[in-house]
């Protein structure tokens, strides 16, 4: 008989930890054996000279593609405009109003994204209404003894930022309004802002930006020129706040009816119940198609380049025809994509982690 | 809330009224004199003939056209401001009076000459559709390409020109079709076709783009005229014949040998041409509303034709493409400027 405790024994390794992981997710059937088998093959295969060609050898600093001798990626290239990249034509002795630019879009995401932070309404009406007008007068000068910088010379990704910024901060609240109006009693009201919302969603960007950028000069008389730039912005931002609209109304549609004849008994008017009710739910509840919607904006940007505006993607463009760099449109394009990943995934994220927030609540 | 739909549309108002600025209605010189720079319009980026370098600053065969006629309107041939265009809006752009000259790669054809209210005021590259094929393919013709895969751009007028080619030869080819012309080069290297075809200036800087340059050559084969040349408004005859002349006046220094280095020198040569070249004897700015020295500051800042030609896309560059065509009438080539005087 045994008379001591036997002692605790480690449960045999095919039971737990990562062995027990993989025997259980990876090689369970005989299906998941070949699937796993064959995608790690695949990232055998495809890995291993990747790194080899993106980081061992790699060029990363040269005169010209005539330095990248090495079979790796040229990454030269990019480095040695990177400037340009980010700052486009502006001239580099007023670069930091660019990088004021950048601060304080930054400074006011981080305000008003992260909880710790206080006075997230102070945020708000900063964001909608003083940083787009401070923004202007940094980047275009003419004003407080800033050397005017014409919007000619503006590129690269302050010119994707701009864009993307005035086009989300304008494309929001005349979104809300439009959806308001299509959901009015009000016919005219009604139907205008349905005539509106379809129209524009019935076009592609594309049309708008050709509307914008070559039939909108041969319309207005020859003593007027726009800036092709705010042609470009206004069209972006009348297309994307049709399509803003419809996410809201989608919103706008899911509250109960309840929630509007509550507001009524109560007494409150119009605006006030949308603004102190029906809205705040609307909104948070289409907080995803919203971030879509903005994704979808920041990206179109690029479309800007059909037009002869030199946004990120266009500048790498430009600088992959310089005869000097020929030759390097892998390491271009890569770069290119990684920033407007970088961007579209941290506003994927933040969505996400709203949602969560939400849930818990 | 009405007050805050005031504060929201307010700065959109006030940024769509700073977007508006008065242009001078009336003559192109007066405008351009007016206000101190040159409004060119130019490729967004095609290697030799306009791209900016890592500083912003603009170079290539199309932009040194923009920089000498600067320099002999302005006396500065660095008062330019660039305009790049994409081809569907250049026409447009030259039109509305955005471009006071429109220098971007453009075919002089009849239907553009005709009916888009602009004039060809010369041409200043002749270029040419041409086929680029692998060295190992042993051919020496393009007469020998039957049943080749040809890589192609998809939408130019490259792609009718080779269809109307192969057709007159009762030849069959297999065309590849990209959307861009970084991707015939690309499916090229990668032997999706035996040949590449697009305008010769292009096919020496899509050769550079291959991962073994050395291994493919051009053939020798023309199949299509692609006069390249500026272009300017309809019914201002003084900025026509301005644009014409800047043109001219640097074919005809590089007959005369008159460089930018020696400019000044030549100024006091005996030969009559060049004095009425460099604007000391002559017809000089009269008549056309320039200043007396006017051809001189565009040899002089920016140089003769050959100069322009071997920094932008011949031996002075990586596309080292030869003058063929572009050579002048007395060295074989169909380049002709009419005489100054």
């Amino acid at each position: 008989m045994q008379k001591e405790m036997i002692e605790a024994r480690t449960p045999p390794i095919m039971t737990v930890g990562a062995l027990a992981w993989i025997k259980g997710n990876l090689f369970n059937t005989a299906t998941n054996c070949l699937v796993t088998l064959v995608i790690a093959y695949g990232l055998f295969a495809l890995i291993p000279p990747l790194i080899q060609w993106a980081f061992i050898e790699a060029v990363w600093t040269g005169e010209s593609s005539a330095d990248c001798t090495a079979d790796g990626a040229c990454w030269a290239f990019v480095n040695a405009r990177l400037d340009q990249f980010i700052y486009g034509f502006y001239p580099p002795e007023h670069t930091w109003r660019v990088d004021i630019f950048f601060v304080q879009l930054a400074v006011v995401l981080a305000w008003l994204m992260i909880p710790a932070i206080p006075g997230k309404k102070y945020g708000l009406v900063y964001g909608l209404v003083a940083m787009p007008i401070t923004s202007w007068i940094v980047l275009s000068g003419g004003m407080l003894g800033l050397t005017p910088v014409d919007t000619h010379d503006w590129g690269g990704l302050m010119v994707t930022l701009v864009l993307a910024m005035y086009g989300m901060l304008a494309s929001l609240p005349i979104g809300v309004l439009l959806a308001l109006g299509r959901r009015s009693e009000m016919p005219v009201v009604r139907t205008f802002c349905t005539v509106y919302i379809e129209l524009w969603r019935g076009v592609p960007l594309i049309t708008v930006l050709f509307m914008a950028s070559v039939m909108l000069p041969l319309f207005v008389p020859e003593e007027i020129v726009f800036d092709k730039l705010i042609r470009a912005m206004i069209g972006m931002v009348m297309f994307q706040s049709a399509y803003m609209a419809e996410v809201v109304r989608g919103g706008l549609q899911a509250i109960p009816k309840g929630q509007q004849e509550a507001c009524d008994s109560l007494g409150m008017g119009y605006w006030k119940s949308m603004l102190l009710v029906v809205l705040p739910q609307a909104v948070r509840m289409v907080i995803p198609g919203i971030v879509n919607t903005f994704i979808a904006l920041f990206k179109d940007t690029s479309l800007v380049l059909i037009i002869g505006l030199f946004d990120l993607l266009s500048i790498v463009q430009a600088g992959l025809n310089d005869p000097v760099w020929l030759g390097t449109s892998t390491e271009g394009y890569i770069f290119a994509a990684l920033v407007f990943w970088i961007f579209c995934f941290g506003m994927s994220r933040y969505s996400q982690s709203l949602e969560n927030k939400r849930q818990e609540h | 809330m009405l007050k805050a739909l005031v504060k929201l549309t307010l700065p959109a108002l006030l940024l769509t009224s700073a977007g508006l600025q008065a242009n001078q209605a009336g003559s192109t010189l007066e405008t351009v004199k007016e206000k101190g720079f040159l409004s060119c319009g130019v490729n967004t980026g095609l290697p030799g003939f306009s791209s900016p370098d890592d500083k912003g600053k603009w170079s290539g065969m199309d932009v040194d056209f923009c920089r000498g006629l600067a320099a002999g309107v302005l006396g500065d041939a660095n008062k330019v401001k660039y305009i790049p265009l994409t081809a569907k809006e250049r026409f447009t752009a030259l039109q509305s009076g955005e471009i006071d000259v429109l220098s971007r790669n453009t075919t002089w054809t009849l239907t553009r000459d005709a009916s888009l209210g602009l004039n060809f005021a010369g041409v200043s590259y002749y270029d040419g559709q041409g086929f680029m094929v692998s060295k190992d393919l042993g051919v020496t013709s393009a007469k020998q390409l039957d049943g080749a895969a040809v890589c192609i751009q998809s939408g130019t007028t490259s792609e009718l020109n080779l269809a109307d080619y192969f057709r007159t030869n009762g030849m069959k080819y297999q065309p590849v079709v990209f959307d861009t012309s970084d991707g015939t080069a690309k499916g090229f290297d990668s032997g999706r076709c035996d040949v590449l075809t697009s305008d010769q200036s292009q096919l020496y800087a899509l050769r550079l783009r291959l991962s073994n340059p050395g291994k493919a050559v051009v053939l020798p084969e023309v199949i299509s005229k692609e006069p390249l040349g500026p272009l300017v408004r309809q019914g201002d005859d003084q900025w026509f014949n301005i644009v014409k002349w800047s043109l001219s006046v640097m074919i005809n220094a590089e007959e005369l040998g008159v460089t930018s280095a020696n400019a000044d020198k030549m100024r006091s040569s005996a030969n009559p041409s060049i004095k009425r070249l460099l604007g000391v004897d002559g017809p000089k700015g009269k008549g056309m509303g320039l200043n007396d020295d006017w051809s001189y500051q565009v040899i002089k800042q920016v140089g003769n034709y050959s100069e322009v030609f071997e920094t932008n896309v011949g031996e002075g560059s990586p596309l080292k493409i030869e003058r063929g065509l572009n050579a002048l009438w007395s060295q074989g080539g169909i380049l002709y400027a009419p005489p100054v005087r």
